[in-house]
């Protein structure tokens, strides 16, 4: 199996892909939901994403 | 007529949820194909799968139940559910072999929980599988 080498911000972002396709499909009843619900947790993946990265750029000094 | 109508919804059997969730397990998304919700269960097959090999390609090592002072049995049982959860892909990689050592690096670590996330993103597959069986969800 081929080894894989990835970025912090890589690998938070496939976290967030798959993260957010599971619980859309889980959470929502219809499917113009569940499609609404993913792209918003993805959305909100990607803003925590940079603003915990920001905060720990300017915590660390 | 309607009244008869009516009874027979109601009567409706559900489902026994019992193989659903033990399917939805040993294969992610195979709950919601038992249950006929092959669109559902093939994202969440494929979310699960990617996540799976994902952590497999990035060496992170399977968490072992281990005990000592309450944090480190909290984390290494609680890796270790969650490993397992993921069902067959579990099962297959450790009777194949896989057994990386816990060694330093963010890519191992990463790995490790992305290990532990495909097992959790199934806990939920599982969850939604016994929703539909019992008739609480479509």
């Amino acid at each position: 199996m081929p080894k894989l080498s990835v970025t912090h911000f890589e690998a938070a972002l496939l976290f967030a892909i798959f993260s957010s396709i599971v619980l859309g499909i889980v959470s929502k009843k219809t499917d113009h939901d569940r499609v609404r619900y993913g792209l918003r947790c993805f959305g909100y993946f990607c803003i925590a994403l940079f603003a915990v990265g920001w905060i720990m750029y300017l915590g660390h000094g | 007529m309607a009244n008869a109508s009516a009874s027979t919804d109601a009567a409706a059997p559900v489902r026994s949820w019992i193989p659903v969730v033990a399917l939805a397990w040993l294969v992610p998304g195979g709950g919601h194909f038992l249950l006929r919700r092959y669109g559902r269960g093939g994202l969440l097959l494929l979310s699960v799968a990617s996540m799976f090999l994902l952590g497999l390609m990035m060496r992170g090592p399977m968490f072992q139940p281990q005990g000592g002072d309450l944090l480190t049995v909290i984390i290494y049982y609680g890796g270790f559910l969650g490993d397992l959860a993921s069902g067959l892909f579990y099962l297959l990689s450790v009777w194949l072999g896989y057994n990386q050592p816990d060694v330093a690096g963010h890519v191992h670590d990463y790995g490790a929980k992305f290990l532990v996330a495909a097992g959790l993103l199934n806990v939920l597959a599982m969850v939604d599988a016994y929703e539909i069986a019992i008739g609480k969800k479509d």
